[in-house]
């Protein structure tokens, strides 16, 4: 005899492993973002750092001699696309924070006696959390500069300069991650974080451009991954965008818009192929 | 039929050894005890076990899975409560339960039922909204428990569940530990508290150097032990010396046995006593000696013997021999990932 308690159906859903995916990684970002919700200052800091960066570095060589700058540019008008570039790139470098503070309290854990469909989805929550974050300050630089009067890129400049900065704060977001896996404490992390920010900027063409650099700094910043991001979007700051003009002209070459895209690109794919070990290792 | 089943299960932290050929069986809709003194590799088998941590060598088996080839089907079934709770501050502990809840793919309506039921249940409507970074070491506990019982596992698996906590809390905890078992769940659960394995665990084990050394009911054993507990004291304050002295004497006398010097009762001496005459010629062998009876207690095997027993200490002195080594800080590190 079969009891109607058996006829029933087993309790447990059947969901599909993509919709459990998408659910476990929509709670853990719905999490990050009620963190930062109820903790603001993050995001307060990091949009109100490149704000100052952008009105007093601005103001700086305001009075410089016209037509120092390659096209004639004020100063204002070049630095923004570096201090947009900057802002994501900051952001982003943050992200492997709240997954190492997750790590040594003990929140980690909980993740993973858990049955993810994937632990990809906690990897995936940060990504999702820290571009969206990138997004909206870099939104808010891009706003704040053309408020003060250093242009507006137009719309299919929006575009390039969404494409650029997500391809960057991908690559950068991997790094970060890996990071927060492999050192040791929130205090190694921090540490890093704080070396590689200002030097990269340095080392770039956001303050200022190639022609400026001695011959070695023009070296290190024509390598710099900041570079090719920063100068497609101050490309898009000069006018209607065509990915075939000469870009800038590194000591190895010129390079132009497809290419800059390019770099970021295979950055972005290698950065994500290299920390694949590191988190196997961590999350297996 | 077991639900767990451990066996010779080997972990080592670099040069320390966690556990070495632990081998353990939790049959199925028992509340079993895991009892032993802090690092005795109570949390490791655990943590192996809820397939946190792989061990260097052995067998896991939990639920009819090998829980180091299916380790997500276990994971399903599985309920854990660790033993350092680990709450998001920023979020209200509903929040927190949602979360959960996500993780383990409940449909939300369930998932809110569910919630509202563990709320009534474990009594935490008056705070489950406020933030985790507010609660006190009972809230805690509680949430957590709730958090573990959400997606309702066959097996429960808690990690010294009450360590610290109010008496309010902890009788909670107990109740709801005892109200699982009777509707079928398995639960296993560690303690360094004889007085928690004793009041709630119907099978147990005794854990000391990531082994398990004696295994069964509560009642089967303290009746292995046999005979009756003696405490004696010579004096209110002895030294070692004279209770040394003592332990000799009594060692010769016929019908006692298991004759042990506790350093941290004052050096009073534990013995067992077989025979109802043994006592009156324990008196005159210790008069012939010389020595004066300060004292004489007398009572049926506690858990405390068996664990006397089978380790040759007590709990409380396996403890103090602990404390001072145990390096936090690598423990800690141990336990990141």
């Amino acid at each position: 005899m079969i009891s109607p308690d058996n006829a029933k159906l087993p309790e447990t859903d059947f969901q599909s492993p993509m919709a459990e995916l998408i659910q476990e990684t929509l709670a853990l970002t719905r999490r990050l973002f009620i963190q930062l919700i109820r903790r603001p200052s993050t995001l307060i800091a990091g949009i109100l750092q490149p704000l100052i960066w952008l009105v007093l570095f601005g103001a700086l060589f305001s009075n410089a001699p016209q037509g120092l700058l390659p096209g004639g540019v004020t100063y204002g008008k070049f630095l923004g696309a570096g201090v947009i570039v900057f802002t994501a790139f900051s952001g982003a470098l943050n992200a492997g924070l709240p997954v190492m503070f997750d790590r040594e309290f003990g929140f980690l854990n909980r993740l993973l006696v858990a049955p993810l469909q994937s632990r990809s989805s906690i990897v995936l929550s940060s990504v999702v959390y820290i571009t969206s974050l990138s997004l909206l300050q870099s939104l808010a630089i891009i706003w704040t500069a053309a408020l003060l009067g250093y242009g507006w890129p137009g719309v299919s400049g929006i575009l390039l300069v969404a494409i650029t900065l997500l391809l960057l704060i991908f690559a950068v977001t991997a790094l970060s991650l890996a990071l927060a896996f492999a050192l040791p404490g929130h205090i190694e992390l921090i540490a890093v974080i704080f070396v590689a920010n200002l030097p990269l900027l340095f080392a770039s063409t956001a303050l200022a451009p190639l022609s400026f650099m001695p011959s070695w700094l023009g070296w290190l910043a024509a390598l710099n991954p900041l570079t090719f991001a920063i100068e497609p979007i101050r490309a898009a700051y000069r006018g209607p965008v065509d990915l075939s003009t000469i870009l800038f002209h590194a000591p190895y070459g010129d390079v132009n818009g497809y290419g800059c895209l390019t770099v970021l690109m295979v950055l972005t794919i290698g950065l994500f192929f290299l920390i694949r070990p590191i988190l196997n290792r961590k999350l297996a | 039929m077991s639900v767990i089943h451990l066996e010779e299960l080997e972990k080592s932290y670099g040069d320390v050894k966690a556990l070495s050929g632990l081998t353990l069986d939790v049959p199925s809709g028992s509340l079993f005890g895991l009892l032993g003194p802090n690092g005795a590799g109570k949390t490791t088998a655990l943590r192996i076990l809820c397939t946190l941590l792989e061990p260097d060598s052995g067998n896991v088996t939990v639920l009819g899975l090998d829980a180091l080839k299916d380790p997500c089907e276990v994971r399903k079934k599985l309920g854990y409560v660790a033993q350092e709770v680990a709450l998001d501050k920023i979020l209200s502990g509903r929040e927190l339960l949602q979360l959960q809840g996500d993780l383990y793919h409940l449909r939300s309506i369930e998932r809110n039922a569910r919630i509202a039921e563990l709320i009534e249940r474990l009594e935490m409507g008056s705070w489950i909204d406020r933030r985790c970074g507010t609660y006190s070491g009972g809230m805690r506990r509680r949430l957590d428990l709730a958090a573990g019982l959400l997606h309702q596992p066959q097996l429960l698996v808690l990690d010294e569940p009450t360590v610290g906590l109010d008496i309010e809390s902890r009788g909670k905890i107990w109740q709801i530990l005892r109200e699982l078992r009777s509707q079928g769940t398995t639960v296993l659960l560690s303690s360094h508290y004889l007085e928690e394995v004793e009041a709630l665990a119907d099978r147990m084990a005794i854990i000391d150097d990531g082994r398990v050394i004696a295994q069964g009911t509560p009642g089967q054993l303290k009746q292995n032990l046999g005979g009756d507990r003696v405490t004696i004291r010579v004096r209110e304050f002895s030294d070692e010396i004279e209770s040394e002295q003592v332990r000799r004497v009594l060692e010769s006398i016929e019908g006692v046995s298991q004759v042990v010097v506790n350093r941290s009762q004052g050096f009073s001496l534990n013995l067992v006593v077989e025979g109802e005459k043994v006592l009156p010629k324990l008196r005159e062998e210790l008069q012939k000696a010389q020595f004066e009876l300060f004292a004489l207690t007398q009572s049926r095997p506690s858990l405390d013997d068996v664990y006397l027993q089978v380790t040759g200490k007590t709990l409380m002195d396996a403890e103090l021999e602990t404390a001072g080594q145990r390096d936090t800080k690598l423990e800690r590190k141990k336990t990141m990932r």
